[in-house]
């Protein structure tokens, strides 16, 4: 693989492979000193056009633990604030000899547009794309699941997961949809019909519109951020309506397994889409969410990188295909 | 002037004959062999009546690095092409008699193509107060299509004004269908495809709700509607009901939602990002029985140049269109002729008489009867060539057809009697 664009860019036996190799970075991570030599002399670029600092700072802590040397090019305070174009950027960390670059872009396709259109050769891994994926974050909350639910191998099969929320605008839904039905997991997602997007019954998935009838059902909850702001659009009446019909506070959350776990992607909008009692209880997995992110992002640099020689080995070796 | 002689050809694919034309007509149709003048060898070549595009956007004046005028029209003669229509979308924008003017006399100074100017609807396209229609159909340019083409003339008072005040001097107003609430930061087709991809959907309500209030404006107002660019099965059924209705109301369909859908956005490459979008493989079928059936009138090409750097980037970014009038007939003929869905004379009608008559473009769209205006396209239909958007005469690249093999060739074009195009290069 060379690519890490899609959720779907990702098999089942590599999706284990990812979390396997996660795992034993996972035990790395418990000693004193954290850092392998695996990609020592490679470079990194955290090249991010939407402000995110967790998402950054996981890349970044995941590429030094892993020896590679980090730059940060926030869109922000750079030449693409003063309107230069995502191609000539690209170009010009190719001529700095990125060998992966990691890209969060506000448009849909972006991460896929830098991979195929022949402007950089090293890999591009998508750190989010406007509406689209967020594979990595798919593959944390799996190995979240896995190692909360799952004893910490193999797949996630039978697992019942239901996503909660702004299923229409949110990456995070869509990149978990596709792993965690290629790790063998049954999803629902809840929403009110306006956040579901226009053909989601071809999705690999099932849908409700209630939230109250899913709870007694699954083993993970997964809530998304909604964005008060949505209700300007129509989306729902007001907030207080949608925290009433979509908000996890405590009294759904007695109605939950008693083994049911339940992660959100960060940021929480505590009394929105999560109540602060909900958020800080023991069933929330929301740091666990964090640590896990480091270790998933290493095995996933340390997969697309360290298989391949340094870049000035093969310099043309595999030119991207297009699509 | 002397007289020519397309020898050996065969009007609308009939017998061959020598099509004999001088003084800016078709004079005779003589025995093959026995036309007398000058002699271009047209032997099997099928002759249609040259093609009207109703509507191609030539840029200038404004954003010439993406076209001019002239490369506009170098790119229609060489597509066939004898009469184009250049929307109003400029910078400035041709929303008065001065810049219709100067773009008809950029046609003709060019010469090679009539280039009848579109007039906007609205000052500025923003859809408010009516731009000076009638000193633009007074002027030498005598505009007669009026279209806020990119934009929607969406408020319905300003829409039923338009197409009542136009009626004075036999006007029309094309209309852009694109309810604009609904489309909000809309990128492509609503579809499965759409909410995969995460990019915003464009719904064919959006188009087809604006279509159904228009048909009844005009036919509660007793005027002239034209539709631009449908793309939709369901505007398809709305103008197919209006024109049962005995609504006086025509349809348009580009070459490209003829063959392409919006699968081809799955790579998020720009080149097929255009407005209305590519839909579906349903929408396409019944696009093609519309036009077969009549419910829609004419092939227009939505020809839109873009320079480079405008398609060379991410897929939100990117500039909506793709050119087409160096690929309009070859497409058409794919798409209808070859598999029985309009024989030549069904092209002849959309892609000449029809548009001719929906623009009121004199001495375009006539046929190639004797006494008609020689405005001829020569075509060999059973030529096969590959789109390479580096051989084009449109100064833009952004065809969506590059490395695609399109069945039929232009040979020759005469314009007003005049050859244009020889043996597929600019005469």
């Amino acid at each position: 693989m060379r690519h890490l664009l899609s959720a779907a860019d990702l098999g089942h036996d590599e999706a284990v492979m990812v979390m396997d190799t996660a795992s034993q970075f996972g035990s790395i991570a418990d000693r004193t000193v954290k850092k392998l030599p695996t990609l020592r002399g490679r470079t990194v670029v955290n090249l991010f056009y939407e402000d995110s600092t967790r998402t950054r700072i996981s890349f970044e802590l995941a590429a030094k633990r892993l020896s590679a040397d980090v730059i940060n090019f926030a869109a922000k305070g750079s030449s693409v604030a003063k309107g230069e174009s995502l191609k000539d950027t690209a170009l010009t960390l190719e001529a700095m000899g990125a060998d992966a670059v990691v890209i969060r872009h506000g448009s849909s396709g972006a991460p896929h547009r830098l991979a195929h259109a022949g402007w950089i050769s090293g890999s591009v891994i998508n750190a989010g794309d406007g509406t689209h994926e967020h594979p990595t974050q798919a593959l944390l909350d799996a190995y979240t699941m896995r190692k909360a639910l799952c004893g910490g191998k193999g797949d996630l099969a039978g697992l019942r997961v239901a996503i909660v929320g702004d299923i229409l605008h949110s990456r995070v839904a869509r990149s978990n949809v596709l792993l965690l039905r290629t790790l063998g997991a049954d999803v629902t997602l809840v929403a009110p019909p306006t956040l579901l997007p226009h053909g989601v019954q071809a999705w690999p998935c099932r849908t409700s519109m209630h939230l109250d009838d899913v709870l007694g059902e699954v083993d993970a909850i997964m809530m998304l951020r909604v964005q008060s702001e949505r209700m300007q659009d129509s989306y729902f009446p007001t907030a207080h309506e949608y925290s009433q019909r979509y908000g996890l506070d405590a009294s759904r959350l007695a109605r939950l397994a008693d083994r049911a776990i339940v992660l959100h992607p960060g940021p929480m909008n505590r009394g929105m889409e999560i109540s602060a009692v909900v958020a800080d209880s023991g069933r929330a997995v929301m740091v666990d969410q964090v640590t896990n992110g480091v270790i998933v992002r290493m095995a996933v640099l340390y997969l697309l990188l360290g298989a391949r020689g340094p870049r000035d080995v093969r310099p043309d070796a595999d030119m991207p295909v297009s699509a | 002037m002397a007289a020519l002689v397309l020898r050996g050809v065969r009007p609308y694919g009939e017998a061959p004959v020598d099509l004999v034309v001088a003084e800016g007509q078709i004079v005779e149709h003589a025995q093959a062999g026995r036309g007398y003048g000058e002699v271009i060898d047209a032997d099997g070549l099928i002759a249609l009546p040259g093609l009207v595009d109703l509507h191609a956007h030539l840029r200038e004046p404004g954003k010439e690095d993406a076209e001019t005028v002239l490369t506009g029209s170098q790119a229609a003669a060489l597509g066939g092409f004898t009469a184009v229509h250049a929307m109003a979308n400029t910078d400035p924008v041709a929303d008065t008699a001065g810049v219709v003017e100067q773009v008809w006399r950029l046609g003709q100074r060019a010469g090679l193509v009539d280039v009848r100017p579109v007039g906007a609807v609205t000052v500025g396209l923003a859809g408010r107060q009516l731009a000076e229609l009638g000193a633009m159909a007074a002027s030498a340019a005598s505009v007669r299509v009026f279209s806020d083409d990119g934009q929607c003339v969406f408020d319905p008072l300003v829409m039923r004004r338009a197409l009542e005040y136009v009626r004075a001097f036999d006007g029309v107003i094309a209309q852009h269908a694109q309810e604009p609430r609904l489309t909000e930061g809309a990128q492509m087709n609503e579809s499965v495809l759409s909410g995969q991809l995460g990019l915003t959907g464009w719904p064919a309500v959006a188009e087809e709700s604006i279509i159904a209030r228009d048909v009844l404006l005009a036919g509660h107002t007793g005027s002239r509607l034209h539709v631009c660019h449908v793309s939709t099965a369901g505007s398809v059924e709305v103008i197919r009901w209006a024109k049962a209705r005995g609504i006086d109301v025509t349809a348009e369909v580009t070459p490209h939602h003829l063959v392409l859908t919006d699968e081809l956005v799955r790579g998020y490459d720009p080149l097929f990002k255009v407005n209305p979008p590519l839909r579906s493989a349903e929408d396409v079928q019944a696009l093609r029985q519309g036009l077969a059936d009549g419910t829609i009138d004419a092939v227009a090409t939505d020809h839109a140049p873009h320079a480079k750097e405008a398609k060379d980037c991410e897929w939100s970014a990117a500039a909506f269109g793709m050119i087409g009038l160096e690929t309009a007939l070859s497409v058409v003929i794919e798409t209808m002729v070859f598999p029985g869905l309009l024989d030549w004379h069904g092209v002849g009608d959309r892609m000449s008489a029809s548009p001719a008559r929906i623009g009121r473009v004199h001495g375009q769209g006539q046929g190639l009867d004797v006494g008609a205006g020689a405005n001829v396209c020569i075509v060999d239909p059973q030529a096969r060539w590959e789109a390479d958007p580096a051989l084009m005469a449109s100064k833009s690249q952004n065809t969506p057809y590059a490395g695609r093999s399109l069945p039929g060739k232009v040979v020759h074009v005469l314009h007003a009697g005049r050859p244009t195009v020889l043996d597929g290069r600019l005469a």
